[in-house]
């Protein structure tokens, strides 16, 4: 019932920093204000309250009403509309990040007339090929920021969108090695806690604990001395996200257009973006968003710019469901691989990049190995367990392992790319981002200093080492 | 996995190689007139093409030595093989032209 309440009276956030800083916990003047004060508040709220429940929106009442009707009576969760001649804003992309701009876009800044252009099918590029990890242990301030951002985004998603997004904040542990590992991390610990972000040092007997699977023993393969814990990360359902935007966005009027490759841009005289040429024929636009990682190059080769990107491949693996036995997640720093098991009981296995540029979304055999050798020599009780899958993503690879956000060379074309291996984690503040820059024409201040500029000034925020994983 | 027919120790796997990334990049100069817009592509830009990608590779545990590949990057076919002082080979059967 909180969480009804809370929906209807909770005055609407008119811009990103007007957030509470714990989402998952209404600030005082929220919760005062979302409470009735008056006898005739309270006769408005109950009645608003029996309103909602006849409305039979998605909650446990209806689940359990359509168990008893054979689930017979759901209807398609967003239209599928053909797309209109012009729109005021469209974005290319239908994954998390594409949906998350234009839900907020709409959300946050009342822009409504607003298209997502999608090549494939909704959520089919990244957004469904990564590992579902979501932290905010990054090394420099401007990170952090960005990230535990996008954290606390997450820990109130799901009654933002009404829609489970699965997040559990079943903590990350990351392991060190050696005696190099424990220093480097005892100094990004250092400077994680400076930015405000939750992690904390833990020794071998606490990892033991908590992990019992892995192999611990001193004459180990990959001796375990120590490591860092963020508690607050955890994993979400990676559709359910893309859906639940989908689903938000699609109510407030957004128009979702899957099977629509863009081709091409239409320029106007002074170079400014006038539309998108599609397999679906011309659309017009006043600002063009991208958020298409993998192909953000093959877009801006459209577009006549050039971005410090490069495609690679990033692998990842199920196996066969197994009994819980991992309830956090596990990163290794000397092998690269991270574990968590997901709430069917698979094994989520990922690792390092490919070795080379790839468009190809399948993977390559000797990082395959590499990873899964890592799985047996560090968990040696699940050598014999059996994969059900195994796919790759295109991830877009920058230099300094950090975003690029923001304008473009092209006037009215921004974009939203580079996030290398970790998107994921960012959807909900990237969507922001861009939504913001898109509707004041200004960047927000937590993406300022990820603008494409910072590759001619030499602002580069390098977060290859922090980040964990070398690309 | 590619088997890469290195030009001095004939066909070898995958393993044995390392991707040195996009070839045929030439430094700007003089140095002193360089915006830095340039240089900043220099240094970071490359393309990325979904088509064939001239790169450079090593034979990192063979002969260490250094060549040039043309590959295609949703395939991974490779295309052609040409020594490092070698210009571009262009136009590949079926391929995208860069």
């Amino acid at each position: 019932m909180r969480r009804r309440r809370d929906a209807r009276t909770i005055r609407p956030f008119t811009s990103a920093d007007d957030h509470c800083p714990n989402a998952s916990l209404p600030c005082e003047e929220c919760l005062q204000s979302s409470y009735p004060q008056t006898y005739k508040q309270s006769i408005q709220f109950c009645m608003e309250w029996a309103l909602d429940l006849a409305k039979l929106d998605y909650s446990g009442w209806r689940v359990l009403r359509e168990g008893f009707r054979g689930q017979a009576g759901w209807t398609q969760a967003w239209r599928d509309p053909a797309p209109k001649p012009a729109y005021d804003v469209i974005i290319v992309g239908g994954g998390g990040h594409g949906l998350a701009t234009a839900y907020y876009l709409a959300r946050n800044h009342g822009i409504r007339n607003i298209a997502v252009l999608e090549k494939g099918w909704l959520g089919g590029g990244n957004t469904g090929r990564n590992t579902t990890v979501i932290r905010s242990n990054y090394y420099y301030r401007e990170s952090a920021a960005l990230y535990d951002f996008s954290l606390k985004l997450y820990e109130g998603l799901a009654r933002e969108l009404n829609y489970n997004v699965m997040f559990s904040q079943r903590g990350i542990i990351t392991l060190a090695h050696s005696r190099h590992d424990l220093e480097a991390a005892t100094r990004w610990v250092g400077a994680m806690r400076v930015n405000g972000v939750d992690t904390d040092m833990i020794g071998p007997a606490e990892i033991a604990r908590r992990v019992p699977i892995l192999d611990m023993r001193p004459d180990a393969r990959y001796p375990v001395l120590g490591g860092f814990m963020q508690k607050r990360a955890g994993t979400a359902r990676h559709d359910a996200v893309a859906w639940g935007y989908a689903r938000a966005a699609d109510a407030l009027g957004v128009d979702i257009i899957q099977q629509c490759e863009v081709t091409g841009f239409r320029r106007n005289a002074d170079g400014s973006i006038a539309g998108v040429e599609t397999s679906r024929g011309l659309i017009a636009a006043k600002t063009v968003g991208i958020a298409a990682a993998g192909h953000s190059t093959t877009l801006a080769d459209m577009a006549g710019f050039r971005l410090p990107v490069t495609s690679y491949a990033l692998q990842a693996f199920v196996t066969e469901p197994l009994k819980p036995v991992l309830d956090t997640v596990v990163l290794s720093l000397a092998t690269g691989l991270y574990l968590s098991q997901s709430d069917k009981g698979g094994l989520v296995i990922g690792g390092a990049l490919d070795l080379y540029p790839s468009y190809a979304q399948r993977g390559n055999m000797p990082m395959a190995r590499t990873v899964l050798g890592a799985v047996a020599q560090q968990y040696p009780s699940l050598g014999r367990v059996r994969l059900v899958r195994q796919w790759a993503g295109i991830v877009d690879v920058v230099q300094d392992s950090s975003p690029i956000l923001g304008a473009t060379p092209v006037p009215n074309l921004l974009i939203n790319c580079g996030w290398g291996t970790g998107g994921f984690k960012a959807i909900p503040a990237g969507g922001t981002l861009l939504a913001h820059h898109i509707a004041t024409g200004t960047p927000h201040h937590l993406a300022e200093p990820f603008s494409l500029s910072r590759f001619s000034t030499g602002a580069l925020i390098d977060e290859a080492a922090a980040s964990g994983i070398a690309h | 996995m590619l088997l890469i027919h290195c030009p001095w120790c004939g066909p070898r796997e995958e393993l044995e190689f390392r991707c040195g990334g996009e070839s045929h990049i030439s430094r700007p100069s003089p140095s002193a007139t360089v915006s830095d817009t340039d240089w900043g592509n220099y240094l970071f830009t490359r393309k990325n093409p979904k088509g064939v990608h001239y790169e450079r590779w090593v034979h990192a545990f063979g002969c260490r030595r250094w060549f040039n590949v043309a590959r295609h990057t949703a395939t991974h076919r490779i295309e052609a093989i040409y020594a490092m002082h070698e210009a571009a080979p262009s136009a590949f059967d079926g391929a995208d032209a860069l």
